[in-house]
């Protein structure tokens, strides 16, 4: 710090100091701003990028033309088949679990294991979760390159993002709520049936739609297990491959035949997973302030 | 009253798994979306449904089921280590492990070459240009997300990064490979349109919404009692931040670091697209490199199931398993001794 010799050096001292709080605090703010203003950037440039191709019947037409006219109304429609069957296994699954660590057990061994389990599980890189999925889903269990091979190795991909979301609305349902059914005499799995997952569920539905949000863009899990780089039919059964948006932009972005067609049409399927993506989240994010604006408790 | 409205629950799932089975001619598919299917039954139809059925045997039956899927976790984090052991371990069955060491990855050449330095040097230079970039950018902004912004700053900046957070890498890859791969050359003039630091500036873009938010974090289990005090000895905002909070976070800090680096190493579709994907052995960020994680997506795709190229991708698997977990791993430890110190 120094030492003060009189008072006009200490003022001077001071004005630095705040001077360079000020500084800062500036560059700081310039950080922040510039980070919102990447986002606005990229955003409005694959917009831009996009316009040539954006049009209603770009979502409701099939690739056409050696993929390089025509629309990705197959990939969606892929997308969307992935999303539902991943949900459908990874949801009941990951509930179950987060029941199991927030309601069953305390802070006890069992408690510790399984949570380092999905403290790790949730740190696999998505290639390996890609490669595990090729290993077992694909070839041990013959599962083949499907849509259900792919959609069990994304559900097991989303798993502990599934289970941390429950559990934060699970530990939101007061401890009151508990004692009171167990002084009622209900039994552990009554109070948590009819009154612990009860209050819980709108928390959980908030929880599930963002933790699917986060996987609706991963191409690496999908790139052995599933995703098909042209199919001119819709997949019929579970055990077919499928087309899938993030696969489709990697696709028209590297492989394609012509490069000046195949961009615009890739930056179109981009601006149709970032509108799924957002979706996701911001049904996710207002659901949830709603939620937070009229707790009852 | 809630019971007699979920009624209908109990009926329509397992016709919706009845109906979804149809679909999966596979008898081990058939037993997994069933068994999965049936656990949700089991759970939202309850105590309804088993009303005749005697207490004790229902809560039983309900903890099983119940510690079973608490169990899966772990049971998948040990299936995938089984599996990627497994068709991984058999490349160093093969092939002698000073192969694996040299510099000349060439899995078409005749005698294939499987020197994995060039992958292991892409993917340091990838992430450590990656880091340069969004530790200062990532910790900054969330420094000012909880020092300096107002209540409505925050309302604009943080609903922003975290749909940058949400932005899948392929994305990012597909915007780096067109934006950056015209800007980086005409700047330096390197003749490599992708390029490491290509893929370097890609990552960083994606890893700073996950600094900002896991630093934030950190900032924010800090007492205020730290901050008051601070400004009681008569700190201005700037010296509290230097001097103060970002000590007493450096910890949280750090750990958010590490998983920002266990996240990069493991990042696969951005850098895929961005950096070039030549097996170059460099240190030169200009040059066009690929990763481990590249060289997997590449290569898989072109193997035959069982081939001695299938297991030696496997065995980067191992390698990138294994980095990975040792960094979750230090990165919770670190967390975990940070959250103890700040616990009220």
């Amino acid at each position: 710090m120094g030492r003060y010799i009189n008072e006009a050096r200490a003022a001077a001292l001071t004005a630095r100091r705040r001077c360079a709080s000020a500084a800062l605090a500036h560059l700081l703010r310039l950080v922040a701003y510039g980070v919102v203003a990447v986002f606005v950037g990229l955003a409005a440039y694959v917009a831009y990028r996009a316009a040539p191709v954006l049009r209603p019947s770009f979502f409701l037409q099939a690739p056409r033309g050696g993929m390089l006219e025509g629309g990705v109304a197959t990939c969606i429609y892929g997308t969307a088949a992935l999303l539902l069957l991943t949900a459908a296994c990874a949801v009941p699954l990951g509930v179950l679990a987060a029941v199991y660590l927030n309601e069953f057990v305390g802070g006890g061994r069992g408690a510790r294991v399984v949570r380092a389990g999905v403290n790790n599980l949730a740190g696999v890189p998505s290639i390996v979760f890609g490669l595990f999925g090729l290993g077992f889903f694909v070839k041990f269990l013959h599962l083949d390159v499907s849509l259900l091979a792919a959609s069990f190795t994304l559900a097991v991909m989303v798993l502990p993002i599934i289970i941390v979301a429950t559990e934060e609305a699970l530990r939101a349902v007061p401890t009151d709520l508990r004692l009171g059914s167990a002084a009622l005499g209900a039994t552990r799995w009554q109070t948590i049936s009819r009154v612990v997952l009860p209050n819980a569920v709108p928390g959980i539905i908030t929880g599930t739609v963002l933790s699917i949000g986060r996987v609706a863009g991963e191409t690496a899990p999908i790139l052995f297990t599933g995703a098909a780089f042209y199919l001119p039919y819709l997949p019929a059964t579970p055990r077919e491959q499928f087309m899938e948006l993030s696969y489709h932009i990697f696709a028209m972005a590297t492989q394609a035949s012509d490069i000046t067609k195949s961009l615009p049409i890739a930056f179109g399927a981009t601006c149709a997973l970032l509108l799924l993506v957002f979706a996701f989240n911001l049904t996710g994010v207002l659901y949830r302030a709603r939620l937070r604006s009229r707790k009852r408790w | 009253m809630r019971t007699r409205s979920r009624s209908w629950v109990k009926y329509a799932l397992p016709l919706a798994a009845a109906a979804l089975s149809f679909a999966v001619p596979g008898v081990i598919g058939w037993l997994l979306l069933w068994g999965g299917l049936a656990a949700f039954a089991a759970l939202v139809s309850g105590a309804a449904a088993a009303r005749f059925i005697p207490r004790r045997v229902r809560e039983g039956v309900v903890n099983a089921a119940v510690t079973a899927a608490g169990y899966a976790a772990v049971v998948f984090i040990a299936l995938i280590f089984i599996f990627i052991f497994k068709e991984g371990g058999a490349a160093f069955v093969h092939i002698p492990p000073r192969e694996f060491l040299r510099t000349l990855w060439q899995p078409a050449l005749e005698p294939p070459r499987y020197g994995v330095l060039p992958l292991v040097t892409g993917s340091v230079l990838v992430t450590v240009l990656s880091l340069l970039v969004a530790v200062p950018v990532g910790v900054g902004t969330s420094v000012y997300l909880a020092e300096i912004a107002g209540a409505r700053e925050r309302e604009v900046i943080k609903p922003v990064v975290e749909l940058l957070a949400a932005v899948p890498s392929v994305v990012y890859g597909l915007l780096g490979m067109v934006i950056l791969g015209d800007v980086i050359p005409r700047l330096t003039g390197t003749p490599f349109r992708l390029n490491a630091l290509n893929g370097g500036l890609v990552l960083a873009v994606m890893l700073t919404p996950m600094l900002a938010s896991l630093a934030e974090d950190a900032l924010f289990s800090v007492p205020h009692a730290y901050r008051t005090a601070s400004y009681a000895l008569g700190a201005t905002k700037g010296e509290t931040i230097r001097r103060v909070l970002l000590p007493a976070a450096s910890s949280g800090v750090a750990a958010a670091v590490l998983l920002a680096l266990a996240r990069t190493v493991g990042e696969t579709m951005a850098v895929l697209l961005a950096t070039g994907n030549a097996t170059i052995l460099t240190l030169n960020p200009l040059s066009s490199v690929r990763t481990l994680t590249a060289t997997i997506a590449i290569e898989m795709g072109e193997t035959a199931f069982g081939s001695e190229h299938y297991h030696v991708l496997f065995a980067l698997g191992i390698m990138l398993f294994a980095v990975t977990f040792a960094v979750n791993l230090a990165a919770e430890v670190i967390m975990g001794r940070f959250a103890r110190r700040y616990r009220r």
